[in-house]
This record gives structure tokens, sequence and C-alpha cells, in this order.
């Protein structure tokens, strides 16, 4: 039973649904951060890079709580960090 | 929750983080201690894993569901990753210096 990678693809697979990113890329960085005194409790630290046209006009506390507030259910049991990239499409490096 | 409050309120700058700046807890929260610190300005810091009803509450006051948390002239401005972008843009910056020049001048009034 992977549960690391189970949890990669329910968080996004909740991104998809509330945010529609053209763009999604999560690391489990877990690993690193075994055992240090904030992890107790067994929550995972993931990186999010997310591109979505739903972030347009947003400052970056707005375009975070929506990001949370998607996986709020999985937080913090599930989820203890976050570190979070959210960019509208306009702001991308790369346009489409 | 008026606790959380008066700190906010009544500190230009201030960061709720696992541990102190000196004796960070979490790689996070010590990155953004050190991002404010590098402002060069005197900031206030909460330890929140010294403060169970802090920690329980703050996540409900911001609407934000993890540490760390800064906040400057009463608004949160976010976590780690978005004080270290607004650092590395030189905007944090300018923000705490105007937050620490704006609460000088108003106690001196």
């Amino acid at each position: 039973m992977n549960t690391d990678g189970d949890r990669v693809a329910r968080i996004r697979a909740r991104l998809k649904e509330a945010l529609a990113p053209v763009e999604i890329e999560i690391e489990d960085d877990s690993a690193r951060h075994a055992g240090h005194a904030g992890a107790r409790g067994g929550g995972g630290h993931f990186n999010l890079r997310i591109v979505s046209a739903r972030f347009a006009g947003l400052s970056p506390v707005e375009r975070h709580r929506l990001v949370y507030q998607a996986l709020a259910d999985m937080m913090p049991a599930e989820i203890h960090a976050l570190a979070i990239d959210a960019r509208a499409p306009a702001e991308t490096a790369h346009q489409p | 929750m008026d606790r959380i409050r008066a700190a906010v309120e009544d500190n230009p700058v201030v960061i709720f983080m696992k541990g102190t700046p000196q004796f960070p807890q979490c790689g996070f929260s010590s990155r953004a201690a050190q991002a404010l610190a590098a402002c060069g300005e005197e900031f206030a810091y909460v330890n929140v894993l010294e403060d169970p009803e802090i920690f329980e509450n703050l996540p409900r006051f911001a609407n934000w569901p993890t540490f760390p948390q800064i906040y400057i002239k009463g608004e949160l401005i976010g976590g780690c990753d978005i004080t270290l972008e607004l650092l590395q843009k030189g905007e944090l910056q300018q923000m705490v210096k105007d937050a620490v020049q704006s609460a000088r001048s108003g106690t001196e009034g």
C-alpha cells in the first residue's frame, strides 16, 4: 500500500475539481522533513505548483486561501505543510 | 481570539511561528523569520508551540490553516512562500519599514 502516492492523487483530484488548473505539479517532500518537531502527527509535506485562470486578479493571500479551502478536509491530519506557487495563466514564463 | 487580535493590532509586524527566531522548530517558520530579520527592523513573534490557545484558534482567526503567519499593520500578508516572494521582489522591506515608521509616529502623537 502506498499511502503517500494516494495522498498526492487525492490532493490533485480535489484541486482539479475546485480550480480547474491548466497546469498542476505536486511533489511529496515528506521524507525530507521526517522527524522534526513540527512534523509530529504524521501529516505530509508537499510542494504544489498550480496554474489556474481562477487566480487572475487575486492577491497571493486570496490564491492560497482558495487552495487551502479545496484541501480543507485533509488539513492538518494528512497535509502538515504545503508550499504553494499559485499563478494565473498570464503569469507563467511560457505562454501557451 | 482577543489575544490574537491584540497581538496583531499592537505590533506593526508580528509573526506567529513554531519556535522562536533564534530557535525555530520548523523550516518554514525559520525561513519566514529570517526574511523579516533581513528587513532590518524589529518585529514581534509569538511561539505557537508554547501557546496552545493561539495554536488552536489562529487558523480560524485568519481563515488560514498553517503556520507561520505574518501580519503587517494588522493584516495577514501570508505564510512562508508569500513572505519570501515579497522579500525577493524587495517589497517586504518597504512594507516593514512603513509599518514600523507609522507605528512610531502614531505613539509619539
